[in-house]
């Protein structure tokens, strides 16, 4: 029982495939139930698809009307629509979008780096500005550096992302002007001149956005776990071997409150994603999320449906990234002990 | 067990000396007033290098405290009171900083006390790593350690190896003043023994030893004087034979009725119980359970007194009644 710990890396192998499988099987069965609800609710409202399409191509007779009614399937029951959509689905074909008029793969691959970039700058901002915090409140508990950083959490956990970008925007860029005021790239350029600081330039406010609305959750669940570990019997110990300050939290502190704050990061990504979505229309950055919204609003079906599947796929992805990032650090996990976290 | 007198340095000047030590807690009751809590009143202790001094109480009397004052890690909102030397040096917070866990260590009770994602390897180290990577191997191996032993992480460890992984801390900082907070609960009779020879050769090679225990048996078979602790003072200090034999030779009341309350003593209760920390009597702690209490004893608190080749806080204890 105490003995076959020691490192087997062939088992441990074994073990994250076996993760890896189950996740895996979670997360298709998952797309699966949310494509069959989105497309239920998409085949349940008011929009009519081909409405929408003949709007950009002007009046047509009954006739035509319905002959493109036929050519789509519309008139067919859904579950018929359903299974077309999936199949095609299957084969790659998520359809043409009605406002772009082009594939909606195409799209989403295009507009997904730039939320991709979005998304990852805000999180890995917000992810070390709050970690850091954090350890800051849990080792000066209820010192004035914790009274002052917990209210700045509060009042940022309660301002609507839409709001402060509103003003970081008013501030920022049209009164200062260090920042552009919108879009991913400056205007006027074509995409492929674009050069790297400039994208970096317009990414700057909307990440800024993004991650200041989202470090206050893990900056007060770190707080929370530091206090916990620091009234544990082996800080105590610790600290009756002379450890103090910036040694107990390098040594015990970090080591055991990095954990959590890493899953909990790693789980974020959906409200990220949420969060995206009105930074990019503040700022009119041309990300997945203002795409999702222009679906929305023009009722563009295919790319709505698509982008729905596809921050699906994105959180799941982000999810399991938790799960197994876990399984690989944490040594209780790592060694099949418990089976935890699932 | 033989237990050898040694003396190391100046045999006058103890290794510990505690002076009139008191330990409260600032709380805040219920009306958001401040109040002070006593949990130590008054300590008087001395300990000497090459022994074993166990200090035997109930539970909840504030014994850990004592190591935590002694260590200089008690919470935040307590506040401490009276004097500790070390080696007749003045412990204050700084000196504190500087000796515990190097010339002065706790060895804790459990697993608990270990980082439970730090290997017992470098946890045995700790940040100041006295010793290199070889000694501490082979200390491991005196311990009966295995040799993975310091791959593994605490939870890997049986309770016997990981008491023994939180001795060799004590041992590799070549500590002279060990205090030992409950290193037997939760042990087996053979492994409890194990621990305490460990403490015993310890002492024998001149350190000092402070356990903290509320098993008298094992502290009479393995200390050399026994402190005995109550409501957050010392009462009594007794040679280790006064406790084998009876209650003639040891000087307090409580002592005495500590002796009767073991079940091969009779197994006689004492009746009431230990005060709390928030309302302790004006007078003698022990006053309102002692069958002996005078109008003095409720009055004024008596001080420690040496009697007989030990000490006691009691009016009334005297001289060894004739044969």
């Amino acid at each position: 029982m105490i003995f076959h710990h020691l490192d087997q890396p062939a088992r441990r192998g074994g073990r994250i495939a076996l993760l890896l499988l189950k996740n895996s099987i979670r997360m298709l069965s998952l797309l699966f139930a949310v494509s069959l609800i989105s497309f239920a609710l998409v085949s349940a409202s008011p929009i009519d698809p081909v409405q929408q399409y003949l709007m950009g191509i002007g009046p047509v007779s009954a006739e035509q009307r319905a002959e493109i009614e036929a050519y789509w399937g519309m008139d067919k029951p859904p579950a018929a629509r359903y299974i077309h959509w999936l199949n095609a689905l299957l084969h790659g074909d998520f359809g043409i979008s009605l406002l772009y008029r082009r594939p909606v793969l195409a799209i989403i691959a295009e507009r997904f780096l730039n939320s991709f970039a979005l998304m990852l700058c805000a999180w890995l901002f917000s992810g070390m500005i709050g970690y850091a915090l954090g350890c800051i409140m849990g080792m000066y508990r209820e010192k004035w550096q914790d009274q002052v950083l917990r209210r700045l959490c509060y009042l940022l956990s309660s301002v609507p992302t839409f709001w402060l970008g509103l003003v970081l925007l008013l501030l920022f860029a049209v009164k200062l002007g260090w920042f552009p005021v919108g879009f991913s790239t400056p205007i006027g350029i074509l995409d492929s001149e674009v050069r790297i600081w400039q994208r970096l330039h317009h990414l700057a406010l909307p990440a800024l956005t993004l991650s200041l609305l989202s470090f206050s959750n893990i900056a007060l669940h770190t707080r929370q776990k530091m206090i916990e570990v620091m009234n544990s019997a082996y800080i105590l110990f610790a600290r009756a071997r002379g450890e103090r300050g910036w040694t107990l939290f390098v040594r015990h502190g970090l080591r055991n409150t990095i954990l959590p704050a890493l899953t909990l990061q790693f789980a974020s990504f959906a409200e990220l994603f949420g969060g995206a979505v009105l930074a990019e229309n503040v700022f009119s950055y041309a990300g997945l999320g203002s795409a999702l919204s222009a679906a929305g609003l023009g009722a563009d079906v295919p790319l709505l449906l698509g982008i729905t599947l596809f921050s699906t796929l994105f959180v799941c992805v982000g999810n399991m990234a938790a799960n197994l990032l876990y399984g690989v650090i944490d040594p209780k996990l790592r060694d099949g002990v418990k089976q935890g976290g699932d | 067990m033989e237990k050898k007198e040694y003396r190391r340095g100046d045999p006058n000047v103890p290794l510990l000396a505690v002076n009139g030590l008191s330990v409260s807690f600032q709380m805040y009751d219920n009306t958001f007033e401040q109040r002070a809590l006593q949990v130590i009143s008054e300590l008087h202790l001395q300990v000497h290098a090459g022994e074993i001094v166990a200090i035997a109480g109930a539970s909840g009397s504030g014994k850990s405290l004592l190591a935590a004052a002694i260590l200089g890690i008690l919470p935040d909102n307590a506040t401490a009171a009276g004097e500790l030397r070390y080696k007749g040096q003045l412990l204050v917070p700084k000196l504190q900083k500087q000796l515990s866990g190097t010339e002065i260590a706790l060895v804790p009770q459990s697993v608990d006390f270990l980082d439970p994602l730090m290997r017992a390897g470098a946890q045995a180290d700790g940040h100041r790593k006295p010793r290199p990577t070889k000694e501490r191997r082979r200390l491991f191996q005196r311990l009966d350690l295995p040799k993975d032993t310091e791959k593994c992480y605490p939870y890997q460890l049986s309770g016997g190896m990981a008491r023994r992984v939180l001795v060799s801390t004590a041992l590799l900082a070549d500590a002279q003043l060990i205090i030992a907070d409950e290193p037997t609960p939760g042990m087996s009779l053979e492994q409890a023994l194990a621990a305490l020879k460990m403490f015993r050769q310890m002492a024998d090679d001149g350190r000092a030893v402070v356990l903290i225990t509320h098993d008298i048996d094992l502290a009479v078979s393995f200390a050399d004087r026994i402190a005995v602790f109550y409501a957050g003072t010392i009462v009594e200090i007794a040679n280790a034979q006064d406790f084998g034999e009876g209650p003639d030779a040891l000087r307090h009341p409580y002592s005495k009725a500590l002796w009767r309350a073991l079940p091969q003593n009779g197994f006689e209760p004492i009746a009431g119980s230990q005060p709390y920390a928030g309302r302790l009597p004006k007078g003698c702690l022990f006053a309102p359970r002692c069958s002996r209490s005078t109008p003095q004893c409720a009055q004024k608190a008596p001080s420690m007194r040496a009697l007989r080749g030990g000490e006691v806080r009691c009016f009334y204890a005297h001289g060894r009644p004739k044969e």
